[in-house]
């Protein structure tokens, strides 16, 4: 008997803090297997974010720094600056880094530093208890816009994909998601790319992976997967909008 | 050894690199600007790198990633600039992190203006920030004490873990003198960082860089070492020089640019017959509050001068605790007491109609 | 055989292993953990394929998965 799926090394074999049914523990792992099959995890140096992932430190088993919110990009700067032969990644979701970090993703996207960047996009504060996040949908209803996100107030979601993918700095950017097996085995391989992308000295590598978050949406966890696919893929189409030397 | 004019903001820079900084993190503002210009410079010529960020919040973060990666590192700023530092700062302080922080404080409050002030005294005594925490905090009166200075200010920060501010104005940052620069200096001794997150590599063990403590008696615990750090700090790092203070009747305190002037002054009104002395605090913080206080059982009263409306002046009366009058004299937005007026202020006390504080 | 093991104590009773189980064969058990949920278990262990399906959308990482070396 060969074990086809187990917990990679990576990753602290510890209980996750995360609400059943929360995607959080699915990145996680496949940030983990990447980092294992790529083989970097003695020289692996993570930053986690202020969120539902503030514990990313108590979780991956490398170094790893606990930023202040939406600053992740900054740290990691310094970390790589210093360090430009280890594997530097930040782990931050859509609040810390589309909302309160969106000066610090676009200039070290716009820099082109070489660190690689997990944005787990769930359209909402989660952390907070289900606020309006940069990303939440028109219409959607969340504990701060109750009657449904109103473009007159909230304007609309931001598209971080599309907004960085012009940025000469940027080298790989792609959407994936994880609401059913087939998207996580893509979302692995984009995550992994990402890595490589870093390894290779190409330029800044960002991941945005559509996550879901039940409890705060109110849908038990299989039907937030059908929430996520019916509702976020439609407004962020997902797919590589960025691969080295390529706009797509 | 060679001897060399510079002015105060290279000479922080030159001081960086002979301390053995190779990092700085920041974002232009005036009254700094040359020091920037100077490690923008001298930084690549000694394998090092100078980053300009996108905002003083990204230059302390990169400071934070920086000083968890174990490099010496700096950044530096002024007064508006530093305040968007504080929530860094504070990270600073509770993950322990080693780092220099230059201000070269400006007028205020808000924009204020580009002229020389020690209105960020309170700011970066008291911690600055949110939580509790304090800097290391140093005021140079010269720019050959400032090249000395930034030595002696990573060497703190590493031995303490601990975030310090080396507090000066646009006078010491414009200020041309000679110094006298060790050339032929060896390389800083490099301390030891096992605690960096600089990846495992065959660590066994992973490091975190991190200021949570969710569970309120691990924080009380993180706090109350922190606390046992400051007390420290408090009993080994107090600074301080003392100019005339035997006999001295009148004793001034004043720290950067003003203690330049008191010093003249000091001099004028010994040659008038009023015995007065000077206390210089080098450190801000630890402040010398032992020394002030012993002082305070040989002298008539204090007169504090600061370019505030009164800062230090509050420490200097806890020192003292109400045993002789403490004397301020403030001058502000960018106005530098002159030694005729300070001297004016001396003899009114002297006289005996001097108002308190 | 392949061979599907569930680390009870990790579930948290999501249930996103039985909605994306092919053969429909995973089920929430009638007892209940240490954290207070009713684990995720398979009755017909002789059903499974071994395809992993489960253990790729577990996001507590409960679920592992073993199949028979295939030859050469």
């Amino acid at each position: 008997m060969r074990k086809v799926f187990s917990r990679p090394e990576s990753l602290r074999d510890v209980p996750f803090h995360y609400c059943p049914g929360c995607t959080h523990g699915v990145i996680h792992r496949l940030v983990a297997e990447v980092i294992d099959e790529l083989g970097v995890r003695d020289i692996a140096v993570g930053v986690g974010p202020v969120g539902c992932s503030v514990f990313t430190y108590e979780y991956f088993d490398c170094d790893m720094f606990q930023g202040s919110h939406g600053r992740a990009p900054a740290v990691a700067t310094g970390i790589k600056r210093v360090l430009p032969d280890r594997v530097v990644f930040t782990y931050q979701g859509d609040g810390d880094l589309a909302a309160i970090g969106t000066g610090e993703i676009v200039h070290a996207a716009a820099r082109g530093e070489k660190f690689t960047v997990i944005f787990v996009n769930n359209a909402i504060y989660a952390m907070t208890g289900g606020q309006m996040a940069p990303t939440t949908l028109l219409g959607q209803v969340t504990k701060t816009t109750p009657y449904g996100r109103d473009k007159e107030i909230n304007g609309f979601p931001v598209k971080i994909c599309e907004m960085l993918a012009p940025l000469d700095g940027s080298a790989y950017l792609a959407r994936v998601a994880v609401h059913n097996p087939k998207n996580i085995i893509n979302a692995k391989k984009a995550i992994k790319k990402a890595f490589q992308v870093q390894l290779d000295g190409l330029g800044f590598a960002l991941v945005e992976v559509l996550s879901a978050c039940p409890t705060n949406w109110g849908l038990d966890p299989a039907s937030a997967m059908r929430w996520l696919a019916e509702n976020m893929i439609p407004y962020y189409p997902l797919g590589e909008y960025k691969t080295p030397g390529r706009t797509l | 050894m060679s001897r060399v004019l510079m002015k105060g903001n290279e000479a922080i820079g030159e001081g960086a690199v002979q301390a053995g900084c190779r990092y700085f993190f920041g974002y232009p503002i005036t009254p700094q600007s040359e020091l920037t210009h100077y490690l923008a410079k001298r930084l690549p010529e000694v394998g090092g790198l100078y980053m300009q960020a996108e905002s003083e919040v990204a230059s302390i973060n990169m400071v934070y990633g920086a000083a968890g990666a174990g490099a010496r590192v700096m950044t530096s700023s002024s007064g508006p600039g530093i305040s968007l530092m504080q929530e860094g700062i504070s990270y600073l302080a509770g993950a322990e992190l080693p780092c220099v922080i230059v201000n070269m404080m400006r007028g205020g409050p808000g924009l204020g203006n580009i002229a020389p002030s020690q209105s960020d005294y309170f700011q970066a005594t008291r911690g600055g920030g949110h939580g509790d925490y304090r800097t290391i905090t140093l005021a140079p009166n010269s720019v050959q004490e400032i090249i000395d200075m930034m030595k002696k200010a990573f060497d703190l920060a590493d031995k303490y873990r601990n975030p310090v501010i080396l507090m000066a104005d646009g006078v010491m940052g414009q200020m041309m003198e000679p110094v006298d620069l060790d050339d032929e200096a060896p390389a800083p001794e490099v301390v030891s960082k096992t605690w960096a997150a600089d990846g495992m590599k065959g660590r066994g063990h992973k490091n975190i860089i991190n200021s949570l403590y969710v569970v309120p008696e691990e924080l009380e615990r993180h706090n109350r070492e922190l606390g046992r750090k400051y007390a420290e700090i408090e009993a080994r790092e107090v600074m301080l020089e003392e100019y005339r203070l035997d006999g001295a009747e009148v004793a001034l305190v004043a720290f950067g640019t003003t203690s330049r002037v008191c010093r003249a002054v000091v001099e004028r009104a010994r040659s008038r017959g009023i015995p007065a002395g000077l206390i210089r605090p080098i450190a801000l913080w630890p402040f010398p509050y032992d020394f002030i206080a012993a002082v305070a059982a040989g002298v008539k009263c204090f007169l504090v001068v600061e370019m505030n409306m009164g800062q230090m002046v509050e420490d200097v009366q806890m020192a003292v605790k109400g045993l002789v009058p403490v004397h301020f004299y403030g001058r502000c937005g960018g106005m530098v007491p002159a030694a005729g007026d300070v001297l004016k202020e001396v003899e009114t006390i002297w006289r005996g109609g001097g108002e308190q504080k | 055989m392949p061979k599907v093991t569930f680390r009870e104590e990790r579930c948290k009773a999501c249930e996103l292993c039985a909605s994306v189980c092919p053969k429909k064969i995973i089920t929430m058990a009638g007892h209940i953990n240490e954290m207070g949920y009713h684990p995720a278990t398979v009755k017909e262990q002789e059903k499974c394929t071994g395809c992993a399906m489960c253990a790729l959308i577990c996001p507590d990482l409960v679920i592992e998965v073993e199949k028979e070396e295939k030859a050469g």
